[in-house]
């Protein structure tokens, strides 16, 4: 560049040729360091124009400008809800085998297939992601202030094995009207006992998993009481969903106060049945996760006394 | 100020020619037809080439053996598996750093030469040079040396026009194809690649990575050519930054060719002209267009071509060569004030050029280092934060994690997990059954993959929380070792 200073280049009269490049100077200087009106090259022209050619096309054929109502839609109909729409169709059809495979196979049977029961825990997990975090929270832990069940831990209520699991959701806990539900009533004792046999009992159970002194009263009222559904060593029973006294689980709270309110005015948890709400492939997905969570128990076939047990049927038809 | 444009034989008619016309607001690319030119420059840059196009063609094609468990491609960069494979080095994602010393090598390398020899990576090696290259030499093959190609452009469209011209690109696209079709076999097992693009099965990304790279070699490199150099590249820009009088690049001694005269002028009045016959060699066979003698400028590659030129024209009026050569722009002063010329190798001689082959060699040597040091097993934790814990119920105390098990040699291994630092810990898998719980466990890992599994610890009723380790030992003959450290929740504190 050359440096030229003190010259006035904004009229047409005063411009100056650069001499050797023979290219005019476009007037701008700073420092003496002055801008040559050199041309831009043609092709950058067109690049520019194709650009323009470009955004008319786009214009002509994807949704573009807005409008007061909505925008306009281009030719080519295209929709991010649409795209979405088919990226999850593409999706479901891609699962279609897994589902179909899941469908036929009894759910005592799929933790024998690794690949399956994996796919299955995985769709367990996200459908535990939308209907079950409500209450047993994202970590399956649940709540002891709520009275939600723990599901990571190996105490169940109403059976650990993936059958049993499945049946409770199926049917859920305590649904008014429907037979098959699984259901129980803890009585209340309000008004049945005075204070000092209500301690006594308190302390009984409290014992039972060494948290207390033994109490021969408690045992008495307890052995009358409750042992018929807890059992006599307070191991409960399943078959009625009455908790194990004996463990270091708490689903209520194990201080005095806590179990002492319980026996009184006790809490009943309850279930949503899920059959009808989710399909079963869902529903054995759920069954698959939740039994992965680290407490699941192996199912075993009840028989009767001394016969094989029967080999499950696979159903290949459905 | 040096106009980078392609300059038309007649410079001053030029200069006339503009000043008396209104400027355009743009311009169109004069062609560069540039002369065929044989000399000891020219033989370099067919060497360049031949390797470099080798190099690049030849390169997918090379057998590597790397067992049942791998490729057995040399250079395979496999984006499915994210997996790079050079030889007998394989790099994993994680340890992209050794992808980033090389690019930060390749940048100091450019640093390197631009000192040492100035733009030698645009005059020789770049690929927008070799391919330009390549199609001046099939303008050349089609329609004939510098002035046939010249008559051929002002020509009128004729069938005969018109037949060259389609073979021409034909042969263009050829070339176009093939550099795309190249490029693809770095991605994949180039014979099966081959076979597939072939018979319609490869993925629908190959043949569109072809297509495109074949529109870009054939608008890049045949029609576009220098205009990348002078308006689209910014190594240019930076390179004429980087360079000071003690640059080596192209230069024409004007102290020596100035004024310039005829043979016939200059034998009439010896004293009067400098060495410069004005014969225009020097312009007609340079591939970017411009007149080395207006001094340094950004068209300029320094491919050399118009020394060749030179000294051969020097040479056939038996004059000395060396008009046009490699010298810095000080030692052109030098020898300007009558000092004997320097030797080019000696401008390699400065700091500058040593501080960056020490910065070069000492990052390549870090790398080397690292991957000589490197270890091919690893382990990595991440505790369940939700539930932290579990209480189970006889009272002891259960934390999951999820843990990644890496086995970076193709074959596959047996890892032994341990904890340690955690009293009476025991721990299982969901595929090992809580049954056979122990305080360590074995995994099988796959070759050339990492295993990821969710794993159980239990600890006893009353465990307090608590750092411990768990440790990885590869049961083989490296017993290469590993650890990670990770906390045991639990409802008691310290």
């Amino acid at each position: 560049m050359m440096a030229n200073e003190g010259s006035d280049t904004k009229t047409p009269a005063t411009k100056r040729i650069d001499e050797p490049t023979g290219t005019e100077f476009v007037g701008h200087e700073w420092d003496g360091i002055e801008e040559l009106d050199t041309p831009m090259p043609r092709w950058w022209l067109w690049t520019f124009y194709l650009t323009i050619i470009w955004s008319i096309a786009y214009v002509v054929l994807y949704p573009a400008w807005p409008l007061v109502e909505k925008g306009t839609e281009g030719v080519l109909g295209w929709t991010s809800r649409g795209q979405l729409a088919e990226e999850m169709s593409l999706a479901d059809q891609a699962r279609a085998s897994v589902r179909e495979r899941l469908s036929r196979t009894p759910i005592e049977r799929i933790p024998e297939d690794a690949d399956l029961l994996q796919k299955a825990v995985a769709g367990g997990a996200a459908a535990f992601k939308v209907n079950c975090v409500q209450c047993h929270g994202s970590g399956a832990a649940g709540s002891q202030t709520l009275g939600y069940p723990n599901l990571n831990d190996d105490d169940w209520l109403w059976g650990g094995d993936i059958n049993a699991i499945e049946y409770t959701l199926v049917h859920g806990i305590r649904q008014q009207g429907h037979d098959e539900t699984r259901f129980s009533a803890m009585p209340a004792y309000e008004g049945v006992f005075d204070d000092t046999q209500i301690d006594a009992v308190v302390d009984h159970v409290l014992s039972l998993s060494g948290k207390a002194q033994p109490n021969a009263a408690g045992a008495d009222i307890y052995d009358v009481n409750c042992a018929s559904c807890h059992a006599p060593d307070g191991t409960g029973d399943r078959s009625v969903g009455a908790p194990n006294l004996a463990d270091a689980i708490w689903l209520y709270g194990e201080t005095p106060a806590q179990v002492r309110r319980q026996i009184l005015q006790p809490r009943m948890g309850m279930m949503p049945k899920w059959e009808g709400r989710l399909d079963p492939v869902t529903i054995k997905m759920l069954a698959a996760y939740v039994h992965s969570l680290g407490g699941g128990e192996d199912f075993v076939e009840v028989t009767a006394e001394g016969e094989d047990p029967p080999a499950v049927e696979v159903d290949e038809q459905s | 100020m040096n106009n980078p444009r392609g300059q038309p034989e007649d410079w001053s008619a030029f200069t006339k020619a503009k000043t008396t016309r209104a400027d355009p607001l743009y311009e169109s690319a004069k062609t560069v037809h540039n002369k065929r030119i044989d000399g000891p420059f020219r033989r370099f840059k067919w060497l360049v080439m031949l390797v470099t196009l080798g190099i690049y063609y030849g390169t997918p094609w090379i057998r590597w053996d790397r067992g049942e468990y791998a490729p057995d491609q040399a250079v395979l960069i496999d984006l499915a598996n994210r997996r790079f494979y050079m030889f007998n080095i394989e790099i994993w994602p994680h340890e992209f750093y050794f992808v980033a010393g090389l690019l930060i090598m390749a940048g100091i390398g450019l640093f390197l030469v631009t000192s040492a020899v100035g733009r030698a990576w645009c005059g020789y090696a770049c690929p927008q040079t070799v391919w330009t290259d390549l199609f001046q030499h099939v303008d050349r093959f089609v329609d004939g040396d510098r002035n046939a190609r010249v008559r051929m452009e002002a020509a009128p469209w004729t069938f005969g026009k018109l037949s060259r011209r389609i073979f021409k690109y034909m042969i263009y696209l050829v070339i176009g194809f093939w550099t795309g079709g190249a490029w693809i076999m770095y991605f994949a097992d180039a014979p099966t690649l081959t076979v597939d693009f072939w018979t319609g099965q490869a993925a629908m990304a190959a043949y569109i990575t072809v297509a495109i790279l074949t529109l870009t070699t054939v608008v890049l490199g045949g029609f576009m050519r220098e205009q990348v150099c002078i308006y689209m590249c910014p190594w240019p820009r930076i390179q004429t930054a980087m360079m000071d009088e003690k640059s080596l690049l192209v230069t024409y001694k004007d102290w020596r060719g100035e004024p310039r005269g005829s043979v016939k002028k200059a034998q009439k009045s010896p004293d009067e002209f400098g060495d410069c016959i004005d014969c225009m060699q020097c312009v007609q066979v340079c591939p970017t267009g411009i007149d080395i003698r207006e001094g340094p400028q950004i068209g300029c590659i320094t491919c050399a071509l118009c020394i060749d030129a030179c000294d051969k024209v020097m040479a056939d009026i038996g004059r000395p060569r060396g008009l046009i050569d490699y010298a810095t722009l000080e030692d052109c002063e030098a020898e300007a004030a009558g000092q004997p010329a320097r030797p080019a190798w000696k401008a390699l001689m400065r700091p500058r050029t040593f501080a960056y082959t020490l910065i070069w060699g000492a990052i390549g040597l870090g790398l080397l280092f690292a991957l000589g040091a490197r270890s091919h097993a690893d382990i990595s934790v991440a505790a369940d934060r939700n539930p932290p814990f579990m209480l189970m119920s006889d009272g002891s105390v259960r934390n999951s994690y999820t843990i990644k098990l890496r086995n970076m040699e193709s074959q596959p291994r047996q890892m032994e997990v341990t904890l340690n630092g955690l009293s009476g810990g025991r721990m299982w898998t969901e595929t090992i059954s809580s049954d056979e719980a122990a305080p360590s466990q074995i995994f099988d890992v796959p070759a050339d993959q990492t295993l990821s599994t969710r794993v159980y610890v239990m600890a006893p009723a009353d465990t307090m929380a608590q750092d411990f380790m768990l440790e990885l030992t590869t049961l083989d003959e490296q017993r290469e070792t590993d650890s990670s450290a990770t906390k045991f929740a639990a409802p008691g504190d310290k």
